[in-house]
């Protein structure tokens, strides 16, 4: 295998500003009467257009198909994210969620005009409540960071609601994800971050010591970032109730334990699902994505409003406003990302109970054969077996020829494939965390271990040319300092751009 | 070799004490561990702060950390060309890359501080 | 199984490299008590079942009636090269692009983005968005207490409901305090924010204000006077946060005209479909000033190693990655193909024809205002609009009800959303927009019409047939 040259033509191209040309596009809907805004004061107009550039439709149609050439993506080549859970998106969610009576369905309609909806609402809380364990689910927050609010807004409630005002500490292991920490800030709470053990995972006497009267909740989440079941979670979940606090399950690693474990039944009290993981609703360059909460019957009472019910008659409908006292209100508008939600619903009912089962099993399977093969190419600190995901590490690598983790990721760029995530968790230094998921072929498998392989060789033989990777991409390391120091956030017409125009 | 006429703190910061006022700013070290320094914020002249208080916020590109006040006092003065170039950071912390000063309340807590020869010890063990 | 390649012989294989007999093996670190048997789920579906599931759903769906239904999400022509573009996968399964060599299309379309958007709002920094616009409002609200280190936000009652609720939900967290300016009762600016009470409210020394809240155009439809709040708010110290629609942008003042610190709205209406309520789009603008205050991802302009130019995610020490705990906001995965569409959207319209729409839409409402009040619906409030408003009518749910089965949306009553309101127990907010058309507004008007005099016969029979109980 060797790397690839990427042909000249799939360079940046001009931005939409730069192609602009008076007189240019148009003709897509009619034109107003002269008197259309007449009856509206002048000083409440804006005095001249905005300058939105002219373009016509087939440049228009290059310019972004041009563009989206640049980008590599699931539908591309591989992505072996871990934490991300980059699996294959099925075309026929994307079918789904354009069926005209799903998608010209106004938020507002009246619920007999939206039974269609309500219904796949209500089929797909109860879905994830069974793969949760949880008694219920909302399906309100927008993704996983504002589920994860949602949650701990709720935690927040359920201690008041008791009279017990002076819980005001969340805990988290160091390997936790950013969100966990912004997300006990912005419920108003002060977060402890507890160092995890040298195997790896939770040190449950630390957290014994640190949970007590002021701890609301304990968020962990399991599988952990490190790709490891949490095997003393026992211990944990009792320590956690003892001390009459919470715990949250960050659902984020849920590939890996999906008909072998679910978390309500074991005791978390709340958990967020993320749709553009698990279920495979596409990220999108960034998102949409969705961050249902599932809870136990202790926050029932707490879920945002309006929930989705199902009447005797079989008839469904939203919660009326003021119709339950005790929510926590709403975390957005309207009822939820329902054009992702339909996708995350037909793959649950695409593979059913077996189908789910069977995803994490191979999920966990294409991890633990992975690990197994580039055992001797990298470190990888934690021997015992994977769940989805696993750690490598360029600890040895860097002693022996000075080559990081960002190195080997820019270098495999060349070699066709998404790096891994790197420098995450914080608690393993040098870190690769590797996912390859469930929908990845073992030909796919083998050739990143071969391209992992010539890369440890090459940082042996030819230390510079990781040093200065990747060299066959559209571009090459960008210059984010000065990104930073002085930010281009915007285009600008007058003065022109700081770096030339690539045509 | 760092500057051996300042006092230095675990937190990686240097301290100069001329009179009452006591100059801070960051070691090489800490610039090197941050990377290419972005941004810097700093406390409002006129606030008083406490021995070991977070007062300001370094932020390189990937990483951020927090300024600590090595001593208590009040703050008179803030490295203005700093907002302009935080690049002076990296490339002259010990000098041009100075970042407050501070009236001191009590001189006797420097007395805490390490020396040059000290502060050299801490990072060469890193 | 439905998408994943693993036949039993690729199974088979990894097992053997991995050294262990079974699949079982690798879950071993499952506490035995804590091991579920089984998913209590449906089997598995074909393709070819699943379409015919989604089919039935779909079409237990009413599409059909003839919608003047806003209130916060609008039916809107998109042309159809959007979603054509949006269906390459290179955009729709690509990551976040925190690998920027291997994600330029990604980030140089939403630095577009942000550069539309900046022209819109007239504010030179904006997010490469937000979940909504109810989200990105909470989340303005909560930039404005910490850029002043005040406490205290004033909410405007004609920023749509769900957003106040949204903002009440974050505010509960962070311990702050949102009080809501009244709108005015009666007189020519009725239904708009009260700014005798917005000056009293803002002067309380003691209690000092971080923002002031304010949409234009409201949710009652109504044009507000947004230069006025901007100089009361700015001369009390506190920051104006102005809750915008983007396609009205296209012709009414702009948050940079009328001296606005920060801007958040719904992207929706840029080529976005109704589905009942999202994926939508929240907008978040501010001024350059406030930039490290922003929550929420931020592409920006730069070289690569070579002089060529490259695109990449920046100010990056603000997010929660890197801040955790200490990050403005725990905003990770946003709303990005949404804006996406925006900005394609906004191209293949260009700016013409973005005028051309609000300008139709305002044609529209206009014929509709007169055609409703003709039957006896006028509207509620004088002031001006853009394209929707309030009308009365006389038992204003039970009319849209009746409507409904009709084949007319009519609007939303407004008793559904704001109970709490007395004076809009007998309203119906309604709106245009340029697929609205001339037939529709006719006929909504002849049913309308016959609804309100058929109640005034049964109210007269009515009160005949009560005269006749009494005389017993």
């Amino acid at each position: 295998m060797t790397p690839s040259e990427s042909p000249a033509r799939d360079r940046l191209g001009p931005t939409l500003f730069e192609r602009s040309r008076p007189g240019r596009g148009g003709g897509k809907v009619p034109h107003p009467p002269k008197d259309a805004l007449s009856r509206i004061p002048a000083d409440l107009l804006r005095a001249e257009g905005p300058h939105l550039p002219e373009v016509s439709e087939p440049e228009l149609t290059r310019h972004y198909v041009n563009l989206s050439k640049l980008n590599y993506s699931v539908d591309s080549g591989f992505y072996p994210l871990g934490s991300c859970t980059m699996k294959y998106n099925p075309k026929i969610d994307e079918w789904a969620a354009r069926l005209a009576g799903f998608s010209e369905l106004h938020p507002f309609a009246p619920d007999d005009l939206a039974q269609g909806t309500l219904q796949l609402l209500w089929e797909l809380e109860t879905a994830l409540a069974e793969i949760g364990g949880m008694k219920a689910v909302t399906l309100q927050p927008a993704a996983g960071a504002q589920g994860e609010l949602t949650g701990i807004l709720m935690v927040r409630a359920y201690h008041r609601g008791r009279g017990d005002m002076v819980r005001s500490e969340v805990l988290v292991p160091d390997s936790a994800h950013g969100t966990n920490p912004a997300t006990a800030s912005m419920a108003g709470f002060r977060t402890i971050s507890i160092p995890s053990a040298p195997d790896g995972g939770v040190d449950v006497e630390a957290f014994r010591s640190a949970l007590g009267p002021r701890t609301a909740a304990v968020m962990i989440t399991n599988p952990s970032t490190l790709g490891l079941f949490e095997s003393r979670l026992c211990e944990l979940l009792d320590a956690i109730h003892e001390a009459g606090a919470l715990a949250y399950m960050d659902g984020a690693n849920l590939n890996a334990i999906m008909g072998r474990f679910k978390p309500g039944d074991a005791g978390f009290d709340v958990m967020h699902f993320n749709t553009h993981k698990t279920f495979s609703t596409p990220h999108g360059g960034g998102g949409p994505g969705a961050g249902p909460v599932g809870v136990g019957e202790k926050l029932l009472p707490f879920l945002p409003t309006p929930r989705v019910l199902r009447e005797p008659d079989g008839r469904f409908r939203l919660e009326a406003v003021g119709e339950r006292s005790t929510s926590i209100g709403r975390v957005r508008a309207f009822t939820g990302n329902t054009g992702i939600l339909v996708r995350a619903y037909a793959y649950i009912r695409a593979h059913g109970d077996s189908g789910l089962r069977e995803v994490s099993d191979d999920a966990v399977l294409a991890a633990n054969y992975l690990k197994s093969r580039l055992a001797g190419v990298v470190d990888v600190p934690f021997s015992r077996p994977c769940m989805h995901e696993f750690v490598a590490s360029s600890v040895s690598l860097k002693a022996e020829t000075g080559i990081r983790t960002l190195d080997v990721a820019k270098r495999l760029i060349d070699y066709g494939f998404h790096p891994p995530t790197i420098y995450f968790p914080l608690t393993v230094e040098e870190a690769l965390l590797i996912e390859p998921t469930e929908t990845e072929s073992l030909e796919t498998l083998d050739a990143f271990v071969e391209a992992m392989a010539r890369i440890v060789e090459e940082a042996h033989s030819s230390p510079d040319l990781l040093h200065s990777a990747p060299h066959y991409s559209p571009v090459r390391r960008l210059d984010e300092t000065t990104a930073a120091r002085q930010p281009n956030l915007r285009w600008r017409a007058m003065t022109g751009s700081q770096t030339p125009c690539p045509e | 070799m760092v500057p051996q006429d300042l006092r230095y703190t675990k937190e990686h910061e240097w301290v100069r004490l001329e009179g009452e006022i006591a100059t801070i700013g960051i070691t090489d070290y800490a610039a090197e561990q941050l990377g290419d320094i972005v941004f810097v914020e700093l406390p409002d002249i006129g606030r008083a702060v406490s021995k070991l208080a977070a007062i300001g916020v370094i932020e390189s590109v990937k990483a951020v950390s927090d300024l600590f006040a090595p001593v208590g006092g009040e703050v008179v003065e803030s490295n203005a060309e700093l907002a302009g170039a935080p690049e002076l950071l990296n490339s002259d912390p010990f000098g041009k890359g100075w970042m407050l000063r501070i009236k001191v309340a009590d001189a006797g807590q420097l007395d805490g501080l390490l020396d040059a020869a000290a502060y050299e010890a801490l990072t060469a063990e890193a | 199984m439905a998408y994943g390649p693993h036949t039993n012989e690729d199974r088979a294989r990894m097992l053997a490299a991995i050294g262990v007999e079974s699949v079982d093996d690798l879950f071993a670190d499952i506490p035995p008590s804590l091991r579920a048997s089984k998913l209590e789920l449906a089997s598995p579906e074909s393709e070819a079942e699943l379409t015919v599931r989604l089919r039935g759903l779909a079409s237990r769906n009413r599409v059909d009636l003839a919608s003047f239904l806003g209130a916060g999400a609008y039916r809107h022509f998109t042309p159809a090269v959007v979603d054509q573009l949006l269906l390459r996968g290179e955009f729709y399964t690509a990551y976040t692009p925190y690998q920027p060599e291997i994600s330029q299309g990604t980030l140089q379309t939403i630095y577009e983005y942000q550069s539309l958007m900046a022209e819109l709002t007239g504010l030179d920094v904006v997010s490469a968005s937000h979940y909504d616009g109810a989200a990105a409002t909470a989340e303005a609200a909560l930039m404005s207490c910490r850029a002043t280190r005040r406490e205290r936000v004033l909410v405007d009652r004609g920023v749509h409901p769900h957003y106040r609720e949204t903002l009440c939900t974050y505010f509960g967290g962070a311990s702050l305090v949102a009080e809501e300016i009244p709108l005015v009762a009666e007189g020519p600016a009725a239904g708009t924010t009260d700014l005798a009470v917005l000056e009293r409210m803002l002067a309380d020394a003691d209690r000092p204000v971080a923002g002031v809240v304010v949409a234009n155009p409201s949710f009652l439809g109504l044009l507000e006077p947004m230069a006025e709040v901007g100089r009361l708010a700015h001369a009390a110290g506190a920051l104006f946060v102005a809750v915008v629609e983007p396609v009205s942008l296209a012709v009414l003042a702009t948050p940079g005209d009328y001296g606005a610190d920060i801007a958040s709205g719904e992207g929706q209406s840029l080529g976005l479909p109704l589905s009942y309520g999202g994926p939508y789009l929240g907008i978040l603008a501010c001024r350059e000033a406030l930039v490290r205050g922003i929550p929420g991802r931020l592409v920006g302009m730069t070289t690569d190693v070579d002089g060529r130019r490259a695109f990449v995610m920046t100010l990056r020490a603000r997010e929660q990655d890197i801040r955790r705990d200490k990050a403005s906001s725990n905003i990770c995965t946003n709303q990005a193909l949404c804006a996406l569409a925006a900005a394609m959207y906004l191209a293949a319209l260009g700016p013409h024809g973005l005028r051309d729409v609000a300008a139709l839409g305002a044609a529209r409402a206009g014929e509709l205002e007169s055609a409703l009040a003709a039957v006896g619906a006028p509207r509620l409030h004088p002031g001006p609009y853009l394209n929707e408003f309030a009308v009365r009518v006389p038992a204003a749910p039970a009319v849209h009800a009746r409507l409904i089965e009709r084949g007319i949306l009519a609007g939303l009553p407004l008793a559904r959303v704001l109970p709490d309101e007395p004076s809009l127990a007998d309203a119906l907010l309604v709106c245009a927009t340029e697929v609205t058309t001339p037939d529709e507004i006719a006929a909504f008007a002849a049913a309308l019409g016959d609804e309100l005099a058929g109640a005034a016969g049964r109210g007269a029979a009515g009160r005949e047939a009560a005269g006749r109980e009494a005389a017993r």
